[in-house]
């Protein structure tokens, strides 16, 4: 691959414990700039601790990542933006006030700032939130203020873990489609961490399968959608297949974390 | 809304029937004089001992002592609690005596602390210091306890340092628990040092409510009394409405 974005190599992270864990890896991973790429594991498999690792939230106990040809130690880079599993929302602050934080930082003009947030609050459909709290919201909207206080920041990388883990499934397809559409407006490189098959399935350009504990990737899935796509692609006769060559690759992962043998 | 106000007026009714019940057994003799004075003899008398001016000294004397205690027992408070937080050993150490504090007087330890520092405002500042700071240290606690970690990991993911952190995140998402310790702090802090002034001290209000009721003056007594309540039910209100507001935006619907 030319160029890649984002580079793991030999990536382990192992916990001292006790009990000492070996969590993740040995994992090697590149990605093209503007790829969608999921990762799907059964639960309990580390993808949560491939996260930590990518974004530099922790480091690895050995092996290499590299962002844009540099090196990362235990840091979040600019230019990688990520969004969590559990509502990360800030309770205190208004739609629009939780959307500007990380550009408080950012030193760029008042107005510049002013810009991207009507930009994101309209993307992300809260124009009529914006002064409303985040009590005042559903779940599926405080997952999209916290989308839009990662996109405001214009990351080049966009790592999300399950991200929608917590709503229901029509929202999720829906929150799908709006990630979709995110991905093809920046041209950002996204990395989607997920449980959830049909939704890898869907979204990506390529989705990893990840084995039980340990986490290492048992099978590299391209899946060759159109760059313009969305939902309504669960009707296509090639998404049952994909799905279900997903779950050959899973099922017997899955079954070793349920401690039962395939 | 309406429903908070009808509680509201409710809350307010219930309390006008009893002070005007207790006015009535006292104007008809039910009540001994010298036992309870009619409320609105307290009323009178709380207002000319305010208006004449008699009791400046002693409001000076007991609010900024209050006011020390409080700020100090905040301070102390929250750095005490941020320590133990921060130290998982202490911690193990601390907590059990934490949880037991309020089953210790404090106001035991008075005359030692007089034999101390001496009579005057250091030994009532000490002893409402005492009073409140493990509440403060408690609640912050509490506090720094119920911060998400997916807030400390999203500062983290934003490149926040410690101190933005602090300042960002874990302060904002802490204030709710730290409110409550203010409030606490206030009440022990006032308790602590009116309890101090009327068992040992030649000044304050809480001395002038013990000199009165040695010198068997129940009307000075009970307008004093008033007046005491009347402050602390005041600084509590104040606080428990901006605690109101804070808290309105956070969890209205």
């Amino acid at each position: 691959m030319s160029d890649p974005h984002l580079v793991m190599q030999g990536v382990v992270r192992r916990y001292e414990g006790p009990p000492p864990v070996h969590a993740l890896g040995p994992i090697d991973l590149e990605l093209a700039r503007g790829e969608f790429f999921s990762v799907v594991g059964p639960s309990g498999c580390g993808k949560s601790t491939l996260l930590d690792v990518l974004c530099g939230l922790a480091s690895p106990t050995s092996g290499t990542i590299s962002f844009e040809g540099r090196e990362l130690h235990g840091e979040v880079p600019d230019g990688i933006g990520v969004v969590f599993q559990e509502d990360s929302s800030l309770a205190w602050l208004s739609v629009r006030q939780n959307i500007a934080f990380g550009l408080r930082l950012s030193g760029l003009p008042q107005r510049e700032i002013t810009e991207r947030i009507d930009h994101a609050v309209a993307f992300m459909g809260l124009k009529q939130f914006a002064d409303h709290y985040p009590a005042q919201l559903s779940g599926g909207m405080r997952q999209r203020v916290c989308i839009a206080r990662t996109l405001v920041l214009r990351p080049r990388l966009i790592l999300l873990d399950e991200p929608f883990g917590a709503l229901d499934q029509q929202t999720r397809l829906l929150m799908g489609d709006e990630l979709l559409r995110l991905w093809r407006e920046t041209g950002a490189t996204v990395l989607l961490i997920t449980h959830a098959l049909d939704e890898a399935a869907m979204l990506s350009d390529r989705v990893g399968v990840i084995s039980a504990r340990p986490g290492r990737f048992i099978d590299m899935v391209e899946t060759g959608w159109p760059r313009e796509r969305d939902s309504r692609i669960v009707s296509d006769p090639n998404f049952g297949a994909l799905t279900a060559r997903l779950w050959s690759s899973l099922r017997e992962e899955s079954l070793k974390t349920l401690g039962r043998v395939a | 809304m309406t429903r908070r106000r009808a509680v509201l007026m409710v809350r307010i009714g219930v309390l006008a029937a009893c002070v005007l019940l207790l006015e009535l057994l006292c104007r008809t003799g039910a009540i001994d004089p010298l036992t309870i004075i009619p409320p609105s003899e307290m009323v009178a008398s709380m207002v000319e001992r305010i208006a004449s001016g008699e009791l400046d000294a002693g409001m000076i004397q007991t609010f900024s002592t209050i006011a020390t205690a409080f700020v100090l027992a905040v301070t102390l408070g929250t750095l005490g609690g941020a320590l133990i937080h921060r130290v998982p050993r202490l911690r193990d150490v601390v907590d059990p005596l934490l949880a037991s504090y309020y089953s210790v007087p404090t106001f035991i330890f008075y005359p030692l602390l007089v034999a101390l520092f001496a009579l005057g405002k250091t030994p009532l500042v000490v002893l409402g210091v005492m009073s409140a700071a493990p509440a403060m240290m408690i609640s912050t606690l509490a506090g720094l306890d119920g911060v998400p970690p997916v807030l400390l990991k999203l500062a983290r993911a934003q490149r926040l340092g410690p101190i933005r952190t602090l300042r960002w995140i874990v302060l904002p998402a802490a204030l709710p628990r730290l409110f409550s310790g203010f409030k606490l702090a206030l009440s022990y802090a006032l308790i602590g040092v009116i309890a101090g002034e009327f068992l040992l001290s030649g000044t304050g209000l809480g001395y002038a409510i013990s000199f009165a009721y040695q010198s068997f003056d129940n009307r000075a007594m009970y307008g004093l009394m008033l007046f005491v309540l009347l402050i602390a039910v005041i600084a509590n209100g104040l606080l428990y409405s901006w605690e109101g507001r804070l808290a309105r935006r956070r969890t209205s619907r």
